[in-house]
């Protein structure tokens, strides 16, 4: 009955308050004659994840650190649950949690002192918001007395986000989470993440890894500092209006060089035991196969396939800079 | 396959830190001219294994050779025959492009003739010859990982470590990247390398994969797929890798 009354409010509040949890119009940042960020703009809304997805370089540090009010852009505005980065930016430090991608926390203070202490600037204790947090700490409590410095990488991750978190704030900013961390790892972040969404709070992450595009509720994908499209995972799959085709033989490295010289391949790409090809024209498939057999090649798979984010994050660069 | 030259061997190799045995007993051979996928979670003892095989640390027990040498003994004349390269360590970045190879070929003793041709090959081969005077520091990253691989093979080595080379690189340069793995291993340079992109595993000729400082699989990953019935290499981590116990890194 409770929860019921729970919902019934929730849908009150939200009904009155906007539904924007953030957002950027025209943000653009250079260092000297760097341009990191090229007049980047969207809206994320209250609750979602918001994925940033691009290569190292691509500008996604510099837009965190603006976002979360550390450095000024040089032009456009950016609102944050309607408070302006530059001129709340007071407020703003009160509502938001940043983890960033370079492990920040005091090394030399033991993990309960480094809790405790961001809690503190908060003007909170530990327990008020412990409940967020439980899952997280509870896999680092067991060495609540060591040195932050002395953590290894995947408990710093976990107390970095701790402490991020024990404000309990609206909007949680994370830059490269899981960027060196392994895949079973990352699983295990992104299971976190999805359970911190049920709590209400939005998410905007940034990752170098395309198969976590499919995680979040909408990406963005980011390239030498402009935004390649802005979507749904699914929504950016659905531009991609070429034909794609898997192709496998038993000699690959050989296939690589063989797919190079036939004259109707538009693209190629290896992703894991394939290669995803595009062709110019209309594919005569009796006829690109004839021509792998020429060229010695048996075990021939060919398959049409359906893009995924990384299909098309390569599609979208190559028409910028071909 | 049994004929084949090894280029790296191992025999119940250990590294132990305290009571905690970060790389326990490890046994493998690495063939000439293989491209050899060296898998595992943060903290099942990868990269303490990696320092043994370049003879940065020393093995509590157990053998190794690596390009003929034995890593105990003779660790000079392994790093003079290997090469390496990590997603961390980059070149100067405060030197320009032809300064690094300059640098680097001096470190390995290269004659200055062979600095030169190779230094002119390299700047070709990656398209950046109108780069050779630009510093470092300001080339993109892609580009900086392709120099430092060509850099880390400068000097003809028998074996070239990769530790996770493409982290946080572009899917176009990523795989421009293997490409050049790809003409490496033309040259009978043999490449051991980790990553933690799965796609990746399957262009390795073979692949082992650490859990908890042991070696759990060793095969091409066409075998591991089919031995452990599973879509494609990240099934096959995932399901070894959940086995572990160690919650490290």
């Amino acid at each position: 009955m409770t929860d019921i009354l729970n919902v019934v409010c929730m849908e009150m509040s939200n009904s009155t308050k906007s539904n924007i949890a953030l957002t950027i119009d025209g943000l653009s940042k250079s260092y000297g004659e760097v341009k990191a960020i090229r007049s980047l703009s969207f809206t994320a809304e209250k609750g979602e994840i918001f994925g940033i997805i691009g290569p190292d370089g691509a500008g996604k540090t510099t837009l965190f650190r603006i976002l979360t009010t550390l450095i000024l852009a040089d032009k456009g505005s950016a609102t944050i649950e309607g408070m302006d980065i530059v001129k709340d930016y007071k407020q703003i430090r009160q509502h938001i949690g940043y983890m960033p991608g370079k492990f920040s926390l005091y090394q030399d203070m033991t993990v309960e002192e480094n809790l405790k202490f961001f809690a503190t600037l908060f003007g909170n204790t530990i327990e008020d918001n412990y409940d967020l947090i439980k899952d997280i700490y509870q896999q680092i409590e067991p060495f609540k007395k060591r040195r932050a410095g002395k953590l290894s990488g995947g408990m710093k991750q976990k107390l970095a986000l701790s402490c991020a978190l024990i404000h309990r704030p609206n909007v949680l900013f994370l830059d490269e989470p899981t960027t060196g961390v392994d895949p079973v790892s990352r699983k295990e972040f992104w299971d976190i993440l999805l359970r911190l969404k049920k709590e209400g709070i939005t998410i905007i992450v940034s990752t170098p890894y395309m198969d976590e595009a499919s995680l979040c509720d909408r990406i963005a994908l980011i390239q030498d500092g402009s935004f390649l499209d802005i979507d749904t995972p699914k929504g950016i799959i659905a531009k991609f209006k070429q034909e794609l085709f898997s192709v496998r033989t038993d000699n690959m490295h050989k296939l690589l060089k063989d797919l190079k010289c036939y004259e109707d391949i538009s693209t190629s790409y290896s992703f894991g035991k394939d290669y995803h090809v595009t062709f110019i024209n209309n594919v005569d498939e009796k006829r690109f196969i004839n021509y792998l057999y020429q060229r010695g090649h048996s075990d021939i798979y060919f398959k049409k396939i359906s893009p995924n984010v990384e299909d098309c994050f390569m599609l979208l660069s190559r028409k910028i800079q071909p | 396959m049994t004929d084949r030259e090894i280029v790296i061997h191992t025999s119940e190799l250990t590294k132990q830190f305290d009571k905690f045995v970060a790389v326990d007993h490890i046994s493998f051979d690495v063939y000439k001219g293989e491209i050899f996928g060296f898998l595992g979670a943060n903290g099942a003892g990868k990269t303490t294994a990696m320092r043994m095989l370049t003879a940065l640390s020393t093995p509590t027990s157990g053998q190794g050779t690596v390009a003929g040498y034995d890593i105990k003994r003779q660790p000079e004349q392994i790093k003079r025959n290997i090469g390496y390269m990590s997603q961390k360590f980059s070149l100067y970045e405060d030197l320009k492009v032809w300064e690094n190879m300059r640098l680097f070929g001096g470190i390995y003793g290269m004659s200055e003739s062979k600095i030169k041709t190779e230094t002119e090959n390299i700047l070709h081969r990656l398209n950046i010859y109108d780069e050779r005077n630009t510093v470092v520091g300001e080339l993109p990253l892609g580009w900086k990982q392709k120099l430092s691989f060509s850099i880390s093979i400068f000097h003809r080595p028998k074996i070239v470590f990769l530790d996770e080379p493409t982290g946080g690189v572009d899917p176009v340069t990523r795989r421009q990247f293997w490409e050049l793995i790809y003409k490496a291993v033309e040259e009978d340079i043999t490449v051991f390398v980790t990553t933690h992109y799965m796609d990746e595993a399957e262009y390795c000729d073979r692949v082992s994969i650490m859990v908890d400082g042991k070696i759990k699989a060793l095969d091409t990953p066409a075998n591991l797929r089919s031995e452990f019935n599973c879509e494609n290499m990240d099934e096959v981590f995932q399901k070894l890798a959940r086995s572990a116990k160690r919650k490290g890194d």
